[in-house]
């Protein structure tokens, strides 16, 4: 890994003390914020930072929500994120948040401090093998030993975070390089020679792709985070095959707002708590389209019995992401917009029409389970439905300029079915790793990235506490941030799980001793609110909405409600539960209860 | 949908940059996923390129084995990975070092057997002697087990390492 893995076109280097060089790279590379925590292995940097007026530095509570802040802004911007964490417990508090990042693909650059070279292994003060710990929760790591290869080091994590599937790269950095001088070439735009992965998409197989199109009579677009994680290029592009070929499109977690959800094409989200029509589209489809999604497990339900009947396309930037768990007939490794682009140009050249005959019988089949309606519910008498609660969230910020996060669990499945969002970037919540307490540092994050805009994080009462010391950051910076939070005082998706797998023993997922949140609001000098009826709902939400500062909202709602449809862990696409007067009819499978 | 086929053993050749961490992000890689490795040689092979070519024998299912080589392939040091096993005609060698204690009769027939064997005495004693072997992972199997049945033994074995057939460089 020296120095000369770089292109560079060479100027004399110039010398500089290591933590001036870390600015400078930081600087070049376009990074205006910094999500961090101090420390004595760190202290280098920060003071580096407290003379440099170009990047600025916002202090976060906790090592983790500097990560999952980092995330908020690089989901919401498409740029990449950068924290900067001291040695031992602040790298060690970083992992949850590097390994989300990993999970969801999103590009982060993790500068931790170690404690100095001649130090390390002794077992110092503040030591931990940030190298050894994070190897498998980051996309690469680096262990800097010389500062001849401080600022190659550095771009290439830039690049190999940005690069391909994007994720997290942390540079551990010991105390003596920060201080050492190191040299630093003025930035000539070098593209590292190392990782280069494939982005543009094999032309016959996208030849091939469109001549299987030409064939499909059920077909169905199924696409992802891959989408977004493109660039809002790609997710013009994917508008543009759902408008040519009209076909049915669902969604991912991950890709919501990829396609307009008011777009009548679009059958909603899939998966485990996806729409009945969405579901049973994939089942029945005999053509699928996936672009930039991973067949999750929360996705395909039981694999055996996973869209039997269908002929299955994968493009995905990752290679190892196609035919890891579902087998496909063809693989295809690209960059989601480059294949879009293909796609849509190799379609023009055959003259791609869609079979408008079948597609007709397509979709009346389809309208058939959308007329199911499987997201009604029924608001009756004084107490909040959170599905409720939700849809008028949506319905009285529509047309705003608004960026949602979420927490995990019931309340972040209610608002991927009732929030519509019609744009890319707006959405960021924590899928693969599902880490609670993401939501209020990713809204910090994605505020800081989009100050005029209105930030939303819908939380459940749980998932708060988790990362609620951030409620600080949100008072320094006095960010505007609204959380929502949906307190029901359970753990509600375990509750829901406890109930319909281990006979409603409820062991261990009450909330107790909840703290009062409008008082809670209120020492950190933010608004809060409390709904209590549907009477009171919509002038809450009117006033958090009217209101000039942080706030947050105890919206207190229906306590034992589920969450459906659902999909029981171990069945199939087509065997969902609907609602409450379908889940006594059935049963989780001996099979299904091991699954999580 | 689900991997029910046959589980098979492949020899992979993976040529990596030699820096600090990629024995163990190679390795981190294999146990982090649940899969085996069977055997495993690392050492440089050029000094100046500071590449270090890894010989890993694993086994899994055809799909296991797809999904091990793409994941090699994505890792930022990882240069190539090739399939000896899959995909081109290779040699494969291994050399195992075994030290036996016995004497008699049993003396004189370890010694015939090293002989059948071409392995190489490097060590004796009186009632001792070190072999060197060498052969593919069967050859060397079957005179370690020879030796077991002669005397008390100890073994150090290399694990596989192999390369293509041919006249054609693989690697850049």
């Amino acid at each position: 890994m020296s120095q000369t893995k770089q292109n560079k076109t060479k100027s004399a280097p110039v010398m500089m003390e290591g933590a001036e060089v870390i600015l400078k790279v930081l600087e070049d590379q376009g990074v205006d914020v910094i999500f961090g925590y101090p420390g004595g292995a760190v202290l280098p940097i920060y003071d580096a930072i407290f003379r440099n007026n170009k990047i600025r530095h916002v202090l976060v509570r906790h090592e983790q929500a500097a990560v999952h802040a980092a995330e908020g802004y690089a989901r919401s911007t498409g740029k990449v994120g950068v924290v900067l964490v001291t040695s031992g417990p602040g790298a060690t508090n970083a992992v949850t948040g590097l390994t989300d990042a990993l999970m969801d693909s999103v590009p982060i650059i993790c500068l931790s401090g170690q404690v100095p070279s001649h130090l390390i292994g002794s077992d110092a003060f503040q030591e931990a093998d940030t190298s050894g710990i994070t190897r498998p929760c980051t996309k690469y790591n680096y262990l800097v030993k010389k500062s001849a290869d401080l600022q190659a080091n550095l771009e290439e994590a830039f690049h190999v975070a940005r690069t391909g599937r994007p994720g997290p790269v942390i540079i551990d950095l010991p105390k003596d390089i920060q201080l050492l001088d190191a040299p630093y070439n003025e930035a000539d735009t070098v593209m590292p020679k190392r990782y280069q992965p494939q982005t543009q998409p094999d032309a016959k197989l996208v030849k091939k792709v469109v001549s299987m199109m030409k064939k499909a009579k059920k077909p169905v677009i199924y696409a992802g985070g891959g989408i977004i994680n493109s660039g809002t290029d790609a997710s013009t592009s994917l508008r543009e095959l759902v408008s040519q070929t009209g076909w049915p499109t669902t969604l991912t977690l991950m890709g919501l707002g990829a396609v307009d959800a008011s777009d009548q094409h679009f059958l909603g989200m899939l998966g485990m708590h996806g729409t009945y029509e969405a579901n049973m589209t994939m089942h029945d489809c005999d053509f699928m389209l996936n672009v930039g999604a991973r067949f999750d497990d929360r996705v395909t339900g039981n694999l055996m019995h996973f869209s039997p009947n269908s002929v299955k396309v994968h493009a995905d930037i990752d290679a190892s992401s196609i035919d890891k768990v579902v087998k496909v007939d063809v693989g295809i490794v690209s960059d989601a917009n480059a294949f879009l682009q293909a796609l849509l140009a190799e379609m023009k050249a055959q003259s791609f029409t869609p079979d408008q005959k079948s597609l007709k019988g397509w979709w009346a089949k389809i309208n058939e389970w959308r007329s199911r309606n499987c997201l009604k519910y029924t608001q009756k008498g004084d107490v909040i439905k959170p599905q409720h609660a939700i849809e008028r969230l949506y319905q009285m910020t529509h047309g705003k300029d608004i960026y949602v996060t979420t927490e995990v669990g019931q309340h972040q499945m209610w608002a991927a079915q009732y929030f519509k969002f019609h744009e890319p970037n707006r959405w960021m919540t924590s899928g693969g790793l599902g880490t609670m307490g993401y939501g209020l540092p990713a809204a910090v994050g994605t505020q800081l990235a989009h100050p005029d805009s209105l930030v939303i994080d819908i939380s459940g009462e749980a998932s708060f506490l988790m990362n609620m010391q951030e409620l600080s950051t949100i008072s320094q910076y006095r960010l505007p941030v609204k959380i929502f939070i949906l307190n029901n005082e359970w753990m509600g998706m375990v509750r829901q799980w406890q109930e319909l797998n281990h006979g409603s023993r409820y062991s261990e997922s009450y909330t107790a001793s909840l703290p009062d949140f409008v008082k809670l609001a209120e020492t950190f000098g933010m608004k809060g609110l409390r709904a209590q009826t549907t009477a009171q709902l919509d002038d809450v939400i009117s006033e958090m909405l009217a209101y000039d500062g942080p706030v947050i909202v105890d919206c207190m709602v229906e306590k034992e409600e589920n969450c459906f449809p659902m999909i029981p862990s171990g069945a199939a696409h087509n065997d969902m539960i609907l609602g409450p007067e379908d889940e006594a009819s059935k049963t989780v499978s001996d099979e299904g209860k091991i699954l999580v | 949908m689900l991997d029910t086929s046959q589980i098979e053993t492949h020899t992979l050749s993976v040529l990596v940059d030699n820096e600090p961490g990629v024995l163990a992000r190679v390795v981190g890689l294999f146990s982090g996923r649940g899969y085996n490795i069977e055997s495993l040689t690392v050492s440089e092979v050029d000094n100046e390129k500071k590449t270090s070519r890894i010989s890993v024998v694993t086994s899994g299912t055809p799909m296991v084995i797809e999904q091990i080589k793409k994941l090699l392939e994505r890792q930022v040091p990882v240069h190539q990975v090739r399939d000896l096993t899959l995909t081109v005609a290779h040699v494969e060698r291994e050399l195992a070092l075994v030290k036996i204690i016995n004497s008699g009769n049993r003396r004189i027939e370890a010694l015939r057997v090293a002989d059948s064997f071409r392995a190489r005495t490097l060590d004796s004693t009186l009632d001792s002697f070190v072999f060197e072997v060498t052969g593919n992972s069967s050859k060397v199997s079957a005179f370690v087990e020879l030796m077991r049945s002669l005397g008390d033994i100890e073994v150090a074995r290399t694990g596989v390492c192999g390369i293509t057939r041919g006249n054609q460089l693989d690697l850049s």
